[in-house]
């Protein structure tokens, strides 16, 4: 305990100095500002600023990074809930009732518990990350194949619960996803499969395609379709408040809590941890919840919970690369190549040789959270007053951000092309009552999910009971069992119950 | 059109460094450290520009096409300029037909990777326990073609063995399976596993270059170890679309071996366990030898694997 508080002394001391503040506050500020435009991830960002970062010292260099990373976090929500475009895969499930708050007149409320909710997520987990980095790198590497199946499985079956109607549609929703996520190069022999010789199709359909149209577009011609002149003028209606009331926080309370718990332990999973995280947190909420039907209708848990996880998930996400040395996700890759090129071999050795850097970063991240929180309240008002901003003006602006984000991910036209038809097929799906988040999460979980199954059976040599044998993924896959059947249950009791109700008629 | 006064005015503007890889790996680092100080001597800014997919020959591709006036240029390696050839037989570019060889940047040493609990006790004993116990054994690697790949294919063919490969996204998460103790050995490039051997999550057998590395004196050469034989190395070099000018070529040949003498340069380089090439090895002949020699080296083992998913034999299981 006494080397917790002088590593943390020590890690603010670096901190606090002002020229750090300032890295942190611009990494804040930028990672907001990447966040809230569409298209332009925080991996291109990250690899923009690199360069810029050479000049600076180390520990400089990596706040700032870091500041950037998280600060999208936060930003991300921002148009999941205004436009209903997700400009991250962690921020899908918040499209659900965030953009219904914001239909609803209550766009003010759901961005600020949103921030909110990311703060104190963050705050958890910066003390996470301080007090047991080292016992969750250990549950961290428990995870092998067989268990990381297991676990998308489980990830999968989210989306089953958290869709609002069928069922069965919500499955063919996932399966489709899988599917789409087969396109692109095999992860073994690197063979390009169903691509139909389209070099642009070589690594198969990026997320920010799929989500930007499904999401983005799709949700545009369908208000500009006639037959939607009730959502419209929903949209219009006056907004009520910016700040959450006392019966928001309330609501919202336990429900970042739990997202923050359920972020925090799955963030450290390297690939789609944070992902999960938001999904897992979501689906919680909408099981525990007294009143389920009000998910997907504009329950401020819905925006509160997943938003709190991917927060939490971020900054946990931290731990595998400062304890072992093995980045996690693409940004964090990016951290390892910043960190070489400051002559810091990143591995288990860093803590040891240089815990100026990595406490002085655990410190920035809380500094970081505070910074935003500031950053982002106050900016409420002005993301609400766009709203105010007339369709016809709004609409081709979304449409050419979009545009422009998509374009700049690979420099590839046709990316912007295959964004289109996906909204066309997204406009459809609507149409249908099919909702697009499940096919989302099939497409981001997908390859893992094949690349671990084919991981898992080879080191086996073919024997899938491996997925029942050890005990972790045989407990995921249970629980994934039991929320499968308790999504099916009240659809199967209805039949029933109808079965029953026949005769006496 | 340029003119013959091109060298002279050369650079107007930013040179762009296409790399092929998602930035943070070490051909992305390698490259990024010397473009720095490129630019200082070029008196203009060198960026970098990651093309990622369908293992760097989307990018090679993209170079191969790029106008031939020094303002584009690629960091190619072992995969995209020799390993490429018998992988992808629908190539779009050629290593030797498609591009002007600037100058080889760095060699990375590969290094015999196991999990800390695995029994040899050394190379010798190593091979002996591989042939043993072929059966159970599993490898991992990044993938068909990939350094990983080549470099453990290389071993195995001499040790004559097959093994169970493991295929990664990625040597990061190789190494995290390493380390936790879910797959056997691997073959990985220095750049990687130096602090993981030094921490000592993961015991290093041998290093197979002639000799030993500066960041790992403790690891013998595979000569030392009783498998000298077994030479393996990965490398990263700097092309330019074919038709560049030649006086260009010389002029970033100039600016990219003036950076391999740069103290700094050369300090963060071998930090990373990378090899700086010698003086004669920089020269744009001597790039388009070793591309020649390695697609030699290269096709008749890769080509079974590339054919290996239309029926044909698996190199390995």
């Amino acid at each position: 305990m006494a080397d917790l508080i002088s590593n943390l002394a020590l890690g603010f001391g670096v901190a606090f100095t002002p020229v750090n503040l300032l890295f942190c506050l611009i990494g804040a500020l930028v990672g907001t500002l990447v966040g809230v435009l569409p298209g332009i991830g925080t991996v291109a960002t990250v690899a923009m600023l690199l360069p810029i970062t050479f000049g600076l010292p180390p520990v400089g260099a990596l706040i700032m990074l870091a500041g950037i990373y998280y600060g999208a976090q936060y930003g991300g929500s921002t148009t999941s809930i205004l436009v209903n475009i997700p400009g991250e895969a962690t921020s899908v499930v918040t499209t659900l009732d965030g953009f219904q708050m914001a239909q609803q007149g209550r766009a003010g409320p759901a961005l600020a518990i949103a921030a909110i909710g990311s703060f104190v997520a963050g705050c958890v987990a910066t003390v996470l990350i301080a007090v047991l980095g080292g016992p969750l790198t250990k549950l961290a590497q428990a995870f092998g194949p067989a268990e990381y199946f297991s676990l998308m499985v489980l990830g999968l079956v989210f989306a089953v619960v958290l869709a609002k109607g069928s069922v069965l549609k919500a499955i063919a929703m996932i399966v489709l996803g899988l599917l789409l996520s087969m396109v692109g190069s095999d992860v073994e022999t690197g063979a390009a499969r169903m691509s139909f010789g389209v070099p642009d199709l070589a690594d198969g359909f990026g997320f920010a395609i799929v989500a930007m149209g499904v999401f983005g577009f799709a949700e545009i011609i369908r208000n500009l379709d006639p037959g939607t002149d009730v959502n419209r003028s929903l949209v219009q209606r006056p907004v009520t408040g910016l700040m959450p009331t006392r019966k928001d926080l309330v609501d919202a309370a336990p429900a970042i809590g739990r997202g923050t718990a359920l972020g925090a332990i799955l963030g450290i999973l390297p690939g789609g941890g944070a992902v999960i995280a938001s999904f897992a947190a979501y689906t919680l909420e909408k099981k525990i919840a007294r009143v389920p039907s009000r998910f997907g209708r504009g329950a401020i848990e819905g925006v509160a919970a997943p938003e709190s996880a991917n927060n939490a998930a971020a900054q946990t996400s931290f731990i595998p690369l400062l304890t072992l040395g093995i980045p996690p996700n693409a940004v964090m890759a990016l951290m390892v190549g910043a960190m070489t090129i400051h002559g810091i071999v990143p591995g288990p050795m860093v803590l040891q040789n240089q815990p100026e850097l990595v406490w002085g970063m655990i410190a920035s991240m809380w500094i970081g959270n505070v910074m935003l929180l500031i950053i982002n309240l106050p900016l409420v008002g002005i993301w609400v007053r766009l709203l105010r901003v007339p369709y016809r003006l709004l609409f081709p602006a979304i449409v050419v951000l979009c545009a422009i984000g998509i374009y700049s991910i690979n420099n590839s036209p046709v990316d912007v092309v295959l964004a289109g038809g996906f909204g066309l097929l997204g406009y459809w799906l609507i149409k249908q009552d099919f909702e697009p988040a499940p096919m989302l999460l099939g497409l981001v979980l997908g390859p893992l999910m094949e690349e671990n199954l084919r991981r898992a059976l080879m080191i086996a040599r073919g024997d899938a009971t491996v997925f029942v044998t050890r005990p972790l993924s045989a407990s995921l896959l249970a629980v994934a069992l039991l929320l499968l059947i308790l999504a099916i249950l009240p659809s199967l009791r209805r039949k029933r119950d109808e079965v029953f109700v026949e005769p006496k008629d | 059109m340029i003119g013959p006064a091109a060298a002279a005015d050369y650079p107007l503007r930013q040179v762009t460094v296409i790399v092929p890889f998602a930035p943070g790996g070490p051909t992305d680092t390698v490259a990024r450290i010397i473009s720095a100080q490129m630019a200082k001597s070029l008196g203009q800014k060198v960026a970098i520009e990651n093309v990622v997919g369908a293992g760097g020959t989307l990018a090679a591709s993209l170079a191969s096409r790029a106008a031939a006036d020094g303002y584009t240029l690629i960091a190619g390696h072992m995969g995209t300029h020799a390993a490429a050839v018998p992988l992808y037989p629908g190539l779009s570019y050629h290593p030797t037909r498609d591009f002007e060889p600037v100058a080889l940047l760095a060699g990375t040493p590969i290094v015999i990777l196991a999990r800390k609990d695995f029994p040899p006790k050394n190379l010798e004993e190593f091979a002996a326990y591989v042939r043993a116990n072929t059966e159970r054994l599993n490898v991992a690697h990044a993938g068909i073609g990939s350094v990983s790949y080549v470099s453990c294919l290389v071993l195995h063919r001499q040790l004559g063995v097959k093994p169970t490969g493991v295929p990664f996204g990625g040597m990061g998460p190789a190494m995290k399976a390493l380390i936790a103790g879910e797959v056997d050995y691997m073959c990985d490039q220095i750049v990687n596993a130096v602090p993981h051997i030094n921490s000592g999550k993961i015991k290093a057998y041998a290093i197979a270059m002639p000799t030993r590395s500066p960041s790992l004196p403790n690891v013998p050469t595979t000569a030392e170890a009783g498998l000298p034989g077994f030479q393996a190395r990965a490398w990263i070099a700097m092309f330019a679309p074919k038709g560049t000018p030649p006086s260009l070529v010389v002029l970033l040949n100039a600016a990219a071996s003036h950076a391999l003498d740069d103290r700094a340069v050369r300090d963060s380089l071998q930090a990373l366990g990378a090899v700086i090439p010698a003086p004669e090895q920089r020269t744009p002949q001597a790039l388009a030898d070793l591309v020649a020699s390695e697609i030699d080296r290269l096709t008749p083992l890769l080509w079974q694997a590339a054919n290996a998913t239309n029926g044909h034999d698996q190199p390995w299981k």
